[in-house]
């Protein structure tokens, strides 16, 4: 430990990650005069909000009636009963007021004919609970991430956030199960830095790059989720991946929802619009895991197109090219760079594809982290947001539009909460030094290994593992299979190589931290979906194909130690935040 | 006297050559600067074997493939792989682009790969951006709007709306911005293309109250008058976006109101 440095800061609160959820919460932290740190392993507007295309969902009733109540119940449903229904009244309720704060922040939405807010269609939204398609995602192009988080940015400059920008964060300060702060390293000087808090927000995204195949950037490894669970803490519902209906076959490339939300459709090899047969209401606007799954049979069927039959077509050459120029130039320039497609002419080939992760770090609607000990407890100085956390508003699948809305809703109630909860000034605990040589040992092992297993190659065997054992459908046989496989990567972290020993922006380390982080979570997900013997939402069980309420209405919760994990289940909670809406009960999931 | 030599530290000498150990008949070579600021050393080029018959198909797959299956300890910066996070940045064959988007096929002979130009390096292909984020905040790149109504947004129409398209799509990738030889000889004053851009974005945006304050703010003989239209920004930019025609529409405002 003496051979690294230790920079001490000292902060009201830290957040980390400066995707839109982190960024918002900046935005209220400083707001509220709490003396606030940012940190990010990269600049804010690199995180992975600004791939979000469709847009964000809020009945504003711009294009038509609309009612909070109606998205509230879509979102249960679309949650296939597994969210919490007092944090998806919040969610809903609060949607309007947090759209047009971005619309005041200047985020550049599109427009409609007498100058308000353009929404569209989008899966699972419907009007007067369950009836008919309504027009509730507030669109800019379909470029509405990157227009939100380039905006969030602009609002966090504007109130001086202090940035600490290329930090790599390693592990959470934790005392008597209270967080006290985290350590990072700066990437940009090799130095090693210590962030003393009273609140710690961890708002640092999914973990899509367990898989092989997913749309999320190469640095959504869920560092935070990971750092939970070496604090000794549990992540919630991580069996349920989401999987998109439409990323571009062979690249993985999000097209968006949006384009079905503006008329496209998709066409199996005998031409035919199969989602009519699954859904026979909503068709390709039916919810993501509805449509992820019809494809997937279509494709098991030998209804696939192209050579192998190994994925289907989405068109949107039916289209006026005014309409596809205007509210969706961002999908026709990914189809011409990476699948050579002019979708003005022909269809886009797409496939089933990871994209989010409804589980993560489990918190209540204030944000507040809860871990389950004996009881269900808060765990005091550490909050958790955006897809980090699992509210849980998604539940068993989140609908499209949700997530962003997701991001700025629960950034504010965080900043909410800890300006409630923190005097700003107030001085700190004295910290035994114990947990920082703990992390720094952990880093310097890692630095230092000279193994024989090249991280790049124990990635591959983990994601091709998640890939195959832990996919849209799933088997006692699979998972089972999927347990065990996915545990080798893990042994082969005791003979990993890092061939860079330096510290100014090792990106070798960097990735082997980021593996480290991947496979914990790996293991959480597999051995979270074995256990869950039922079909709920994007847990597709072939062998259990019904929901089972009785058994399994409730959250997973599971622990890490090693490869070692424990399994626990937490009740969903089935009341409402206020009177304004009753309780959604169980229903039969049609669209 | 002026020294019209490069720093001995500064000149590029040869560095490793790795070569193809797959037997592939299909090989290209890549060359690719290097730097590692905690040896001392001064920067070299690497050169590596790649065998294309298992590499897809842009810049971005192979620099993977090269740092997965050859040397792990090649620095470069990366995220979404789609050309909508602006992390992969660099300069290949000779022109900024994105790693991400940018074909291989379309490079002939070797392939040489560059950091971002006259950038301090900080390792390898990562450049220090940091000059340039300064300036972006320099143009208080926020709505200025002294409205005060909750519950409604501000209306825009679909024409105002329309003039901040091929603006707002910025992804602040500096692929122009480095390309501008007035950025490179006065980066420090002259705000260059990518910041220029962002200003026009606010200026231009109905909602916006402080036209006249951020016409004045950018007025300036160094921040906006070292624009000599040379239009290396507009060629480079990867997303078909013109910054050189904001940076005049900036101009045509100034000299019209």
């Amino acid at each position: 430990m003496s051979e690294y440095n230790i920079i001490d800061h000292e902060y009201d609160v830290v957040v980390l990650g400066a995707g839109g959820s982190g960024l918002r919460a900046a935005v209220g932290l400083s707001e509220a005069g709490l003396k606030t740190a940012c940190i990010s392993k990269v600049f804010p507007t690199r995180s992975h909000t600004s791939a979000a295309q469709g847009g964000i969902s809020a009945a504003l009733g711009n294009m038509g009636e609309d009612d909070w109540r109606w998205h509230m119940y879509d979102t249960v449903k679309g949650s296939d009963w597994l969210g919490d229904q007092d944090c998806i009244e919040y969610l809903c309720k609060e949607a309007p007021r947090a759209v047009l704060e971005l619309e005041r922040y200047g985020v550049p939405f599109s427009r409609t004919k007498d100058g308000k807010i353009y929404q569209r269609s989008f899966g699972g939204m419907t009007k007067n609970y369950g009836n008919e398609t309504v027009q509730r995602t507030c669109a800019a192009a379909d470029r509405t991430g990157h227009a939100i988080l380039h905006t969030m940015y602009g609002q966090a400059l504007k109130h001086n956030t202090e940035f600490f920008i290329e930090y790599f964060a390693l592990d959470l300060l934790m005392k008597n199960g209270e967080c006290k702060g985290l350590l990072a390293w700066n990437l940009n000087d090799g130095t090693i830095h210590r962030f003393r808090s009273h609140i710690t927000i961890i708002a640092t995204g999914g973990y899509g790059k367990t898989y092989y195949s997913s749309t999320s950037a190469h640095t959504c490894t869920g560092d935070g989720n990971a750092m939970a669970l070496r604090a000794g803490l549990p992540l919630q519902d991580m069996e349920f991946v989401q999987f998109h209906p439409t990323g571009i076959y062979g690249h993985g490339t999000l097209i968006s929802e949006g384009v079905r939300g503006e008329g496209g459709y998709l066409v199996n090899s005998k031409g035919e619009r199969f989602m009519e047969r699954y859904a026979p209401k909503a068709k390709d606007l039916a919810s993501r895991d509805v449509v992820s799954r019809s494809i997937a049979v279509e494709i098991n069927e030998g209804r696939g197109v192209g050579n192998e039959k190994d994925h289907v077509h989405l068109h949107l050459d039916h289209l006026d090219p005014k309409v596809i120029e205007s509210r969706l130039p961002g999908i026709s320039e990914s189809s011409r760079l990476f699948a050579n497609v002019d979708v003005t002419k022909e269809p886009i080939p797409v496939v089933p594809t990871v994209h989010y992760n409804m589980g993560g770090i489990p918190t209540n609607y204030k944000a507040e982290v809860i871990t389950l000990n004996g009881s269900e407890k808060v765990v005091p100085g550490l909050m958790a947001i955006g897809e980090a956390a699992c509210v849980s508003v998604h539940g068993a699948n989140r609908l499209g539009s949700n997530s962003l809305i997701d991001l700025v809703v629960f950034g504010r109630a965080a900043a909410k909460r800890a300006a409630e909860l923190v005097k700003p000034g107030s001085p700190h605990e004295n910290i035994s030094d114990n947990e920082t040589e703990k992390c720094i040992d952990r880093f310097h092992k890692l630095r230092n290994a000279n193994g024989e297993n090249k991280t790049a190659d124990l990635r591959l065997a983990m994601q091709k593992t998640m890939q195959s054992k832990c996919a849209v459908f799933r088997t006692e046989k699979t998972l089972k299979e999927g347990v065990n496989e996915i545990r080798k990567p893990f042994d082969g972290m005791d003979s990993i190589s890092v061939k860079d020993k330096s510290l100014i922006f090792n990106t070798d380390l960097v990735e082997t931290l980021e593996f480290d982080n991947l496979i914990r979570q790996a293991i959480v997900t597999m051995d979270s979906a074995y256990e869950r013997r039922e079909s709920r939402g994007a847990h597709a069980r072939e062998d259990y194909p019904k929901r089972d309420d009785n058994q399994f209405m409730k959250h997973t919760l599971s622990w890490c130690e090693g490869s070692k994990t424990k399994i626990d289940y937490k009740e969903v909670n089935r009341s409402t935040l206020s009177n304004d809406v009753q309780y959604f009960p169980p229903q039969e999931r049609v669209y | 006297m002026v020294q019209i030599n490069l720093p001995q530290n500064s000149k590029i000498e040869k560095g490793e050559y790795y070569k193809d150990r797959t037997g592939s008949k299909n090989i290209r070579k890549v060359n690719i600067y290097r730097w590692d600021p905690s040896t001392g050393k001064n920067p070299r080029i690497d050169t590596y074997e790649v065998d294309m018959n298992n590499c897809p198909s842009k810049v971005l797959d192979l620099l993977n493939k090269i740092k997965n299956e050859i040397d792990p300890s090649i620095a470069y910066r990366r995220s979404c792989a789609h050309g909508v996070c602006g992390s992969c940045a660099m300069n290949m064959d000779g022109k900024n682009g994105l790693a991400c988007t940018k074909p291989h096929e379309e490079i002939k002979g070797d392939i040489n790969i560059y950091p971002l130009p006259h950038l301090k390096v900080q390792k390898d292909l990562i450049g220090d951006l940091n000059t340039l984020y300064k300036q972006y905040h320099s143009v208080e790149p926020w709505l200025k709007n002294s409205k005060k109504n909750d519950n409604k947004e501000n209306l825009q129409s679909i024409e105002d709306r329309s003039k901040l398209d091929g603006l707002y799509e910025c992804i602040m990738c500096a692929c122009c911005s480095t390309a501008c030889p007035s950025y490179w000889w006065n980066g420090d004053k002259y705000l260059g293309p990518a910041v220029l851009l962002q200003a026009y974005r606010w200026i231009i945006d109905s909602r916006d109250e402080d036209r006249k304050e951020r016409l004045q703010k950018v007025a300036d003989e160094l921040k906006l008058y070292r624009c000599h239209t040379i239009l290396n920004c507009t060629n480079a930019c990867p997303k078909g976006l013109n910054p050189a025609k904001a940076i005049a529409e900036i101009k045509k405002m100034l000299a019209t109101t």
